[in-house]
């Protein structure tokens, strides 16, 4: 976590309360990481995202640490802002830019899962509409044409914001993202970056669940590795 | 008599107050002593025109942990270990000035109240008043006011579940902004804003101290103004990502045994919190006003007492105790300084580099006048009253088109447009979200969940002070008890004109009767509050706008109610009348008058004990699973009440009775203490069992189904229409 996260404690609450997996907060300063499985960088406005989103926070030493554990293979998570701090870091490519209207926006979304044979949605089927909500003002993905045909044809592109019945459509785009994306991985496929929050969708008394396909996706592949 | 008029006038003091101050002193006064009584004898910080009346608010409960005073605001025990405490605050002033800032800046001076008492925020909410939305400089108010919100909020992971919205020309160039904002406190956990023992030492952590907000509190917050764009630097700035910072360090270091006491740095600056915190601990206080870390130099005495830079919290520590605190907020890149410590005597003492500037005794300081006043009922308000609203023409239009007109409302149509630009859901305790009567919150480790919402018409309560702050009661509960959840606790935020005049005077004294009277029938404190007075635009008053914000209790948080229709064939049952459309005298004060017709008049009326009643029935059937939906019936009437219900649940309803010749009255009549319900027809039996234990009329209007909204048989309208009237309304209202 950065100065200025807020969505740790939602995520550490879907992945241990929910899910009943170990978790620990990681602090900016911390430099050694090969102690755990799996890594999450959660929202908020990392630094007051004073600058650029994620500008500053690519700087900070956890990062370098960040930066070496995803190289080793080990399975990196970036949400809504740590999206951003890990298409800063260059981690995955490309940028998020200002919501094409300009506004914050805190909506429900529904994701199409384009891609079920990664490790954060092996347990998702393909083109199931996962459910969950985004809260950004800059979560407009956006690449130059080689690297959107890259993502495209290695299916790196796995969440595309839809309609209720999977359609992908410029009406339901609701940040002006290209080609209506939500959610890449990198060519490696163990650094995954999405705008929307899973963490809040981790409980149907909270609105729905469907964000959990994604944690437990991730901790399954592990699983199966270490054995 | 040495002081000059200019300097009263530009610290908001009469001559009588300094009169006074001279007599308590036994003196002149120094001229940053002069400073320091500007601040704390000024409306924001003194409530010279609140104060006895604020005394006579009901205070007591037996799930009151703290009680309202003794710190900046009550704590009320929810069980299982968690307690809650909330306030409103306003930011008129600043934001009418410049929006943005001054929105923004409201919402951080709320949330440090609220974690200064050891709480860790869990839930904002905005009550916002502008002037008619048609306007340019009213969108540039309304626009900067909910940008700031939403910047502010989003930034600092507290969720935006709920408020208000209204307008009318009555606001126009003096919008209100008031923010409310929800701790939660676990395990008894809570901070006191005082220190210990003498020779505790007071630090300033957070920001450093600018020029920013000077006399804030004494000339932006309590005086006339009108077109003061000058006083634009008296308006703050914020950062909100130093705030969240600085909850996150101020929460943790009370876990640390040297913390004693912890207090924010709100209005006036370091004066009010240091001169608070000294007559809060019984002890005086020596101030090192040289050692106060700045952002800009040459900054005198004077304007370090009286900055009110942002961001900035005050900790009182044991002395060789300070160490883990300074590391703790080094930690967190945050600057922690000694700049006083609370010694034996009754004197705040200054000094600025070793030599000593002032001393003076703080109860002198912190004793403001209090102006007593009762009010005369004036005979325009005798008039508006009795106007004989039968004489109003039935519309030429059909009732549908008026239906949609008035569904398309700015004061009526879908807030979503707003709310989409807050975050809601952080936190990931909201289970139901704002577009409703009231957001419903879990809490975590618990079975039980908590229900706020706020509540005011002002135009009620223009037309009766005394019975619209009773139904403004009334309703911030009824907004709670048609999610199930049972009022605990209320918090108060006074917005008013001109305290000098008879008239405001009269709407004083009114209201806080009425609220009083209201908040004992139901049996509930009010635990905090704040006023804001001298709210005026183009020489008027605005209307007497007491904001009630109300808290409610569910035991079981998986039994609650939402707005919406949910099932095809479900009965619909209106709960607190016995007939099915409103009468003539529910015209008074109506949104369908105003809108409609341009007329604010009208008697306004609640029975109070039908009105207890009725909430508590609908209560009952939540708790026992009777019901499907629950919506109170308030701005617009029964017909808005039904279509929204319909709208967001997506599927329509038929009313069996026709409206009949004053189909406007009985469609859009605002006749109190209505709660509309939809249930399973096997369930209708149960719930008269409740009805009638209860002696609460009730009576089944007709049923959930179809694709429109049919009032009778003549009388339909496609639900698609409905829909789309309702949910860009308030789109069309506010842009070109």
């Amino acid at each position: 976590m950065f100065p200025g996260t807020w969505s740790e404690k939602d995520t550490y609450y879907a992945v241990n309360g929910v899910l009943g997996q170990d978790a620990e907060y990681i602090w900016h300063g911390d430099e050694k990481l090969d102690q755990y499985d799996a890594i999450v960088l959660p929202g908020g406005f990392s630094y007051g995202d004073f600058l650029r989103c994620g500008a500053i926070a690519r700087f900070s030493p956890v990062m370098e640490a960040v930066r070496n554990f995803a190289n080793k293979g080990g399975p990196v998570i970036g949400i809504c802002n740590g999206f951003q701090v890990l298409c800063e870091s260059g981690l995955l490519p490309g940028v998020l830019m200002r919501n094409d209207h300009l506004e914050f926006r805190c909506i429900w979304t529904d994701l199409k899962v384009e891609n079920p044979s990664t490790m954060f949605t092996s347990t998702a089927t393909a083109g199931q509409i996962l459910h969950i909500p985004m809260s950004h003002g800059e979560g407009n993905y956006q690449a130059d044409s080689a690297t959107i045909k890259q993502l495209e044809d290695n299916g790196q592109v796995i969440f595309r914001y839809a309609d209720t019945d999977g359609n992908i459509t410029p009406a339901i785009n609701p940040n002006g993202s290209i080609n209506n994306i939500a959610g890449i991985i990198n060519e490696r496929g163990n650094v995954m970056g999405m705008m929307p929050h899973p963490e809040k969708a981790s409980e149907k008394l909270i609105g729905g669940d469907d964000g959990n396909v994604i944690f437990t996706s991730m901790i399954e592949n592990i699983v199966t590795t270490l054995a | 008599m040495t002081v000059s008029q200019e300097t009263l006038d530009e610290i908001a003091l009469s001559r009588d107050e300094y009169e006074a101050i001279i007599d308590r002193l036994g003196r002149e006064p120094e001229p940053l002593e002069l400073g320091l009584f500007g601040a704390l004898w000024s409306e924001h910080c003194g409530y010279k025109h609140t104060k006895a009346l604020l005394r006579t608010l009901p205070a007591s409960s037996e799930r009151l942990l703290v009680a309202p005073g003794a710190e900046n605001a009550g704590v009320i025990d929810l069980g299982d270990g968690l307690s809650v405490c909330f306030k409103i605050e306003s930011h008129n002033h600043p934001s009418a000035v410049e929006p943005f800032e001054g929105a923004a800046t409201g919402v951080g001076g709320i949330i440090r109240d609220i974690f200064a008492m050891g709480a860790r925020p869990i839930a904002l909410l905005n009550s916002l008043r502008f002037g008619q939305p048609d306007d340019a400089r009213t969108r540039y108010l309304m626009n900067g006011v909910i940008g700031g919100i939403s910047s502010y909020g989003n930034c600092i992971g507290i969720p935006d579940v709920g408020g208000e919205i209204f307008f009318s020309d009555s606001y126009k160039g003096n919008p209100l902004v008031n923010a409310m904002c929800v701790g939660l406190i676990e395990d008894g956990k809570m901070a006191s804003a005082s220190a210990k023992e003498p020779g505790d030492l007071l630090l300033l952590v957070g920001a450093d101290t600018g020029r920013d907000g000077i006399h804030g509190a004494s000339g932006l917050a309590s005086r006339s103004f009108e077109e003061q764009a000058e006083m634009r630097s008296a308006v703050q700035v914020g950062n909100p990502f130093l705030e969240k910072v600085l909850i996150e360090a101020c929460i943790e270091s009370l876990d640390l045994p040297g913390v004693v006491g912890l207090q924010d740095c709100g209005a006036a600056g370091i004066t009010s919190a240091a001169i608070e915190m000294a007559e809060r601990s019984n002890m005086g206080l020596k101030l090192l006003i040289d050692k106060v870390p700045r952002r800009e130099q040459g900054m005198t005495p004077y304007e370090v007492m009286l900055s009110e830079s942002q961001e900035r919290m005050l900790l009182a520590v044991t002395p060789g105790e300070e160490g883990p605190v300074f590391d703790l907020f080094e930690k967190w890149d945050l600057d922690a300084t000694v700049i006083g410590e609370f010694e034996l005597g009754e004197n705040v003492r200054i000094f600025d580099k070793g030599e000593l500037v002032t001393s003076t005794p703080v109860i002198t300081l912190t004793d403001a006048p209090e102006y007593k006043f009762t009010g005369v009922k004036p005979q325009w308000l005798t008039d508006l009253q009795d106007a004989d609203l039968s004489a109003i023409p039935v519309p030429a239009e059909s009732p549908s088109t008026l239906l949609l007109k008035m569904l398309a409302a700015p004061n009526i149509a879908s807030r979503f447009p707003i709310y989409r630009q807050y975050d809601y859901h952080v936190q990931t305790n909201t289970v139901v979200e704002p577009g409703g009567d009231a957001a419903v919150l879990r809490l975590k480790g618990s079975k039980r969940g908590i229900a706020v919402s706020t509540d005011c018409n002002g135009r009620i309560c223009y037309l009766d002070p005394e019975i619209g702050t009773a139904i403004a009661v009334a309703e911030a509960c009824r907004n709670l008890s048609v999610t199930g959840a049972e009022p605990v606790a209320l918090t108060d935020g006074l917005n008013f004109g001109n305290p000098e005049t008879a008239d405001v005077q009269f709407q004083l004294t009114e209201s806080i009767a009425g609220m009083s009277r209201a908040a004992e029938a139901f049996g509930i404190p009010i635990v905090s509050g704040n006023a804001s007075m001298y709210n005026q635009s183009s020489g008027k008053d605005i209307y007497p706008t007491p904001i009630i914000g109300s808290l409610g209790l569910l035991e079981d948080v998986e039994k609650h109610a939402t707005v919406a229709f949910k099932t095809e064939g479900d009965a619909i049952v209106l709960l607190g009348t016995d007939s099915t459309w409103d009468g003539i005298d529910g015209l008074a004060a109506s949104e369908y008058l105003d809108l409609i017709h341009g007329k604010v008049e009208g008697q306004p009326a609640l029975d109070l004990d039908l009105e207890i009643r009725t909430q508590t029935v609908c209560r009952d059937a939540i708790a026992s699973d009777l019901i499907a939906s629950g919506h109170d019936v308030s701005d617009g009437g029964l017909a808005i009440a039904i279509a929204e219900s319909a709208i967001i649940g997506g599927i329509g309803a038929s009313i069996t009775e026709a409206p009949g010749e004053r189909w406007d009255a009985a469609m859009f009549g605002e006749t109190q203490s209505r709660i509309l319900v939809s249930l399973s027809p096997e369930n209708l039996s149960k719930l008269e069992d409740i009805t009638s234990a209860l002696n609460v009329p009730m009576t089944l209007i007709g049923s959930v189904g179809g694709d429109s909204l049919s009032f009778g048989d003549s009388i339909s309208t496609p639900l698609v229409d409905a829909d789309d009237a309702w949910k860009n309304g308030f789109t069309l209202a506010t842009s070109d």
